[in-house]
């Protein structure tokens, strides 16, 4: 027992109390769903066979990934200019813009998706501006389809996509940068060949973040689509709670947990999660 | 360098992203402020009378006080978990620690509504579907993988020989957590729990399947009255939270300038 004990160091003394309660409180649970996936109704593939059988699915799961890949690209890419303008920015500006960006970070999803609500309505601020100075005369259907997704989806992501990528450009060398001026380059040499690769580990965790977060969002989907734009996420939360098919959940649910799971990895390659989420509470 | 127009452009485009992500939230306020019964923007008058009934209603109020009671506890366990949690991971510091700890920042990144759907499943044979524990042990698993994460930046500035010290001078280990790693990383610990309470404060995908009728929260009840879309009341709630937001960040911001600031006292 003594031999033991100095074998096992006393610090899991201290992890033991969270790690049961993941275990058994958490991980138990999520492998129960994967078991479900493949024994209810009845045991077997089924569920998954009905990925090629059904028409739906495909379609839902298409629907997912093409506005996943969109909110990634547009957030990433917004990100990036504004994670650039930061980096570049004086001490006192920056400190301004790293206020805005983390206010906007923690006001809650359900207030903004409320004002998007206001805002983008048929009968909302932004049709009634528009028509006010002229350029409409109809109003612009905003809402109950994907563009309202995506203006919900991009506004909330935006400051994902900076996070990682602030903590990337933060700790580059910029003398690589004026040397490259120096030996000749134009600006535009040195941003795409010697920035923009530099940055490769924020952006690619920058983009898996998002897409991982966009993958499971429930909340904004689920009201700007107005039960038009149906995601995994919003589809699984109906067979649970209307149809109570679990099965089709689960199996959902597992080829979600299954991506996500891939894409961790790949990103831990590049930078680890603490680190990506370090960014959001300093 | 001078800056050129590029980037000057571009500091310019940033601002306008930054405005576009705080600026559509205040809507809430003008819309509060309306005097009509249903949502709409006031048109030169104002009232406060969403703000009365508010903070008035029976239902909202107990939305309120659910909501704070399971928050705070939540924070509380998170806090004592992820505190812990973290020391000892810190302690350990072999190629197995750095494993479970990305075991179990897990819960922080998996898709909440497949969390969901775990608690769900397990909270019917339990019984603690539409209970407190049930909310606040959901909430703790999600919440103390963000303490952990803020406690474990405060020790990576921790010089491990100050408890080396403590031990020879004969201070046991419960002296020496008490006395001399729990006061310097306490900045962590403060940023740990006021982000594990704004965690569960502003939950909503797990609350939605967990809760149904006795514990009904905040977020719960603003997510009914956005999906109705008709009593500005709602709107007040949100002027309310981003207040509450503002507030919060605040504190935080004193909180982590004095982490930054040599301490004169």
């Amino acid at each position: 027992m003594q031999k033991l004990r100095n074998h096992i160091s006393p610090g899991w003394w201290l992890v033991a109390p969270f790690l049961v309660l993941v275990v058994c409180l958490y991980l138990g649970p999520l492998m129960n769903i994967l078991w479900l996936s493949v024994s209810d109704p009845e045991p077997g593939l089924g569920n998954y066979a009905n990925l090629f059988e059904s028409e739906t699915l495909p379609r839902i799961i298409w629907t997912t990934v093409r506005i996943c890949i969109i909110t990634t690209l547009l957030s990433v890419s917004l990100g990036y200019c504004l994670a650039y303008a930061m980096v570049h920015a004086y001490r006192k500006e920056q400190n301004m813009m790293l206020t805005f960006l983390l206010v906007s970070f923690w006001i809650s999803i359900l207030v903004r998706t409320f004002s998007w609500l206001m805002l983008l309505g048929r009968k909302g601020l932004v049709n009634e501006w528009l028509d006010a100075i002229g350029i409409i005369s109809e109003p612009i259907a905003f809402m109950r389809n994907e563009l309202g997704v995506l203006i919900g989806m991009v506004h909330y992501m935006v400051p994902y996509a900076v996070l990682p990528l602030l903590v990337n450009m933060q700790t580059l060398d910029q003398r690589v940068m004026s040397a490259s001026r120096n030996l000749g380059a134009t600006g535009a040499q040195t941003f795409f060949r010697i920035y923009l690769p530099m940055t490769k580990p924020g952006i690619v965790a920058s983009v898996l973040l998002v897409f991982i977060l966009s993958l499971g969002f429930y909340v904004t989907p689920a009201v700007l689509g107005g039960g038009k734009v149906l995601m995994v996420a919003e589809y699984i939360s109906v067979q649970l709670l209307i149809t109570l098919k679990w099965g089709i959940a689960a199996m959902l649910a597992a080829l979600m947990l299954f991506g996500v799971l891939v894409m961790l990895w790949v990103m831990n390659r590049f930078m680890k999660l603490s680190t990506v989420f370090g960014g959001a509470t300093s | 360098m001078k800056p050129s127009f590029l980037s000057l452009f571009n500091r310019a485009g940033a601002w306008v992203l930054l405005m576009f992500l705080v600026l559509p939230a205040l809507i809430a306020i003008p819309v509060s402020l309306t005097p009509k019964r249903f949502l709409s923007m006031p048109k030169g008058e104002f009232s406060l009378r969403h703000f009365e009934k508010l903070f008035t209603s029976e239902n909202w109020l107990s939305s309120f006080g659910q909501s704070a009671v399971i928050a705070s506890s939540t924070s509380f366990l998170a806090t004592a978990l992820g505190t812990l949690c973290a020391i000892g991971l810190w302690r350990i510091s072999s190629k197995y620690s750095e494993v479970v700890r990305a075991f179990l920042l897990l819960p922080l990144i998996i898709p909440q509504i497949i969390s969901a759907m775990a608690f769900y499943r397990l909270w019917i044979p339990m019984g603690l579907l539409d209970s407190y524990s049930g909310l606040i042990i959901a909430h703790t698993i999600l919440a103390a993988p963000m303490v952990l994460i803020t406690v474990s930046a405060s020790l990576a500035n921790f010089d491990p020989k100050l408890e080396q010290a403590s031990r020879n001078l004969g201070a046991s280990n419960w002296t020496t957590m008490r006395r001399v790693i729990l006061p310097s990383v306490r900045p962590g610990v403060m940023a740990g729990a006021l982000f594990a309470f704004i965690l569960s404060w502003d939950e909503i995908v797990v609350t939605l399947f967990i809760s149904k009728f006795k514990v009904y929260t905040l977020p719960r009840r603003m997510w009914n009255g956005i999906r109705e879309n008709t009593d500005p009341t709602v709107a007040a709630a949100a002027v309310v939270l981003i207040a509450i937001t503002i507030i919060a960040f605040v504190v935080s911001a004193l909180i982590s300038r004095r982490r930054t600031q040599p301490d004169h006292t």
